[in-house]
C-alpha cells in the first residue's frame, strides 16, 4: 500500500480546441480507491482514457510504475495491466461466457475455471450461455465488470459504472469493487457524479471542474471539511461549474 | 406464353439430365464469379475495415467517393477498360489474358471490389464506437481491435459479399467484352443467355435464365443462413 502507482505532471489534453483536461499534478497510490467527482464535462472520463493509455496526452507526462510515458507508444504489456469499465457496457455479440473470456483470449490465455468463478462472483453463474445482448442493464454491467476483472488487472478504472442502474445492481457492483480492492489489492479509480457512491467506496476523493482538479484528499476530509467552497457546495448537492 | 412454358420444361430437362454443355457453362460461371468474389473479399474486407476504422487515413474522403462511384460502375465500361488493358497493344497485353477466364475474373473483380470494400466500410462504421474503445481498454492490439470490430460487423460484411456476388453473377457486359463469349472457353450463363436470345432460341435462353436465378437463390440462401447464424 501507499506505493506510488501513477504520477501525472502538467498533463493536458485538447482535441484541437481549448483543453478539456489540464492537471498540474496528480498522484495515484497503489491499492487505493480514488474517486473523481464532478459535473459532466469536467474532464473525468478524458482522464480515465489517459490513465488507460487509450489516448496520448497533448502535453505533460504520465509516470506509471516508475516509467514515463508522453505519447501513444505504450507497450501492450503495460496497457494490459489496466482495464476500464465504461458507463455503457459495450458487450460483444455472443454469449456471456464469451464476453467474460474475451480479455483472457486477447492475452492468449484460456481459463474456463476462472471465467466460471468470475461469473459466480458477479451473480451470473447460471447465465453463462445466455446471449449477452439479451441481458438486463444491470446484468450487462456485471458482465462488463467480470470481463474487466477476470484478467486480474493492477488498475481498474470505472467510468460511471452504475449510472442508470437500480439500487440492487448498484449494491452488487459496489460490493464486487470493494472486495476486489480489499482482497486482490487492485487499485481503483472511479469516476462518478454520485457523491454518495464516492463516500461509500473511496479512500480518497477529488473534485474536477472544467478539466482542472479543484481539490483532492482523504474521503473523510473531503466530505467533512473541504477546503474549497466549490467542493463544499458540490458535496451539499448544489450546482457547481 | 408457349415460350415460357417450353423454357421451363427445357430448364427442368437440362437440369435433370445434367446436360454437359450446360454444366460446363454453369461451372465456368461459378468459377469466374467465385474466384473474383474470393479475391475481392480477401482484399476488400480488410481495406474497407481499415477505412471504416481509421479516420486518420489522409485521403479517406477521396477513397470513399471513389468507392461509392465504383459501386455503381457500369459493367460494360469495366469490360471495355479491361479489354483495352489486356489487348495486344494495351499495357497488360503481354499477359495474354484477353478472351480467357482470367480476363473475366479480372473484370468481375473490378466490379466486386468497391462493393465489398464500400459496404464493409459502412458496416464497420456502424459498429457502436464504445465497442472499439472497450476492446482496446481490455488490452487489444490494433490487429485484435480490427478483428473484433469485423466480428461485430459480420452481418454487414456478409451482406457486402452477398451484394457483390449478386452484382457479378448477373452482369453480362464485362464478361462479354473481356471474355468474348467463346463456346467451350469463356461462355458463361449471362453471355449464353444473350446469345440464345439473339439466335431466337428463347427456350434455351429462358432455361439458362432459370438456372442462373436458381444459382443466385442458392448462393444467397447459404449466405442468409450464415448471416442468421452470425446474428445468433
Amino acid at each position: 500500500m501507499d506505493a506510488l502507482l501513477y504520477l501525472l505532471d502538467g498533463l493536458r489534453k485538447s482535441y484541437g480546441g481549448p483543453a478539456v483536461l489540464d492537471l498540474d499534478h496528480l498522484e495515484v497510490q497503489a491499492g487505493e480507491v480514488l474517486a473523481l467527482v464532478g459535473p459532466s464535462g469536467a474532464g473525468k472520463s478524458t482522464l480515465l482514457r489517459l490513465l488507460n493509455f487509450l489516448e496520448p496526452p497533448t502535453a505533460g507526462s504520465i509516470v506509471y510504475h516508475g516509467r514515463t510515458f508522453r505519447d501513444h507508444r505504450v507497450p501492450i504489456a503495460v496497457r494490459r495491466e489496466i482495464t476500464t469499465v465504461f458507463q455503457r457496457p459495450a458487450l460483444l455479440r455472443g454469449s456471456v461466457r464469451r464476453n467474460v473470456a474475451y480479455g483472457l483470449r486477447l492475452r492468449g490465455q484460456r481459463d474456463d475455471r476462472r471465467v466460471e468463478q468470475m461469473l459466480a462472483q458477479v451473480g451470473l453463474g447460471d447465465r453463462a450461455k445466455a446471449h449477452a445482448q439479451r441481458l438486463s442493464g444491470g446484468e450487462m454491467q456485471r458482465v462488463a465488470l467480470a470481463r474487466a476483472l477476470v484478467v486480474e488487472p493492477t488498475v481498474l478504472l470505472l467510468d460511471e459504472p452504475t449510472a442508470n442502474l437500480d439500487p440492487y445492481n448498484v449494491g452488487l457492483i459496489e460490493d464486487i469493487v470493494r472486495r476486489q480492492n480489499r482482497e486482490q489489492g487492485t487499485t481503483v479509480v472511479l469516476v462518478t457524479h454520485n457523491v454518495f457512491q464516492a463516500r461509500r467506496l473511496a479512500t480518497r476523493v477529488g473534485l474536477m471542474l472544467s478539466g482542472r482538479l479543484i481539490e483532492i484528499g482523504p474521503a473523510p476530509q473531503f466530505f467533512e471539511s473541504p477546503s474549497d467552497p466549490r467542493t463544499a457546495a458540490f458535496v451539499r448537492g448544489e450546482m457547481v461549474y | 406464353m408457349d415460350e415460357i412454358v417450353r423454357g421451363l420444361v427445357r430448364a427442368a430437362n437440362l437440369i435433370c439430365t445434367a446436360d454437359p454443355a450446360v454444366l460446363e457453362i454453369v461451372w465456368l460461371s461459378l468459377f469466374v464469379s467465385g474466384l473474383a468474389l474470393a479475391i475481392s473479399t480477401v482484399i476488400g474486407v480488410p481495406a474497407g475495415a481499415a477505412l471504416g476504422l481509421w479516420s486518420r487515413i489522409r485521403v479517406r474522403g477521396l477513397i470513399t467517393v471513389l468507392l461509392y462511384t465504383g459501386m455503381g460502375l457500369p459493367p460494360v465500361v469495366v469490360g471495355l477498360a479491361v479489354y483495352l488493358l489486356l489487348s495486344r497493344s494495351g499495357p497488360l497485353g503481354f499477359l495474354g489474358w484477353l478472351f480467357t477466364p482470367s480476363a473475366m475474373v479480372l473484370a468481375q473483380f473490378v466490379i466486386a471490389l468497391p462493393v465489398v470494400a464500400g459496404l464493409t466500410m459502412i458496416a464497420v462504421q456502424s459498429v457502436e464506437p464504445g465497442v472499439r474503445l472497450q476492446v482496446r481498454a481490455l488490452g487489444a492490439t490494433r490487429w485484435q481491435e480490427l478483428v473484433a470490430v469485423l466480428r461485430e460487423a459480420r452481418v454487414g460484411v456478409m451482406a457486402s459479399v452477398v451484394a457483390a456476388f449478386g452484382s457479378i453473377i448477373s452482369e453480362v457486359g464485362a464478361v462479354m467484352l473481356a471474355g468474348g463469349n467463346i463456346e467451350g472457353r469463356t461462355r458463361v450463363l449471362t453471355t449464353a443467355i444473350v446469345l440464345g436470345t439473339r439466335m431466337g432460341e428463347f427456350d434455351l435462353a429462358l432455361a439458362l435464365g432459370i438456372i442462373l436465378l436458381l444459382l443466385a437463390f442458392l448462393a444467397n440462401a447459404v449466405l442468409f443462413w450464415l448471416q442468421q447464424r452470425a446474428e445468433g
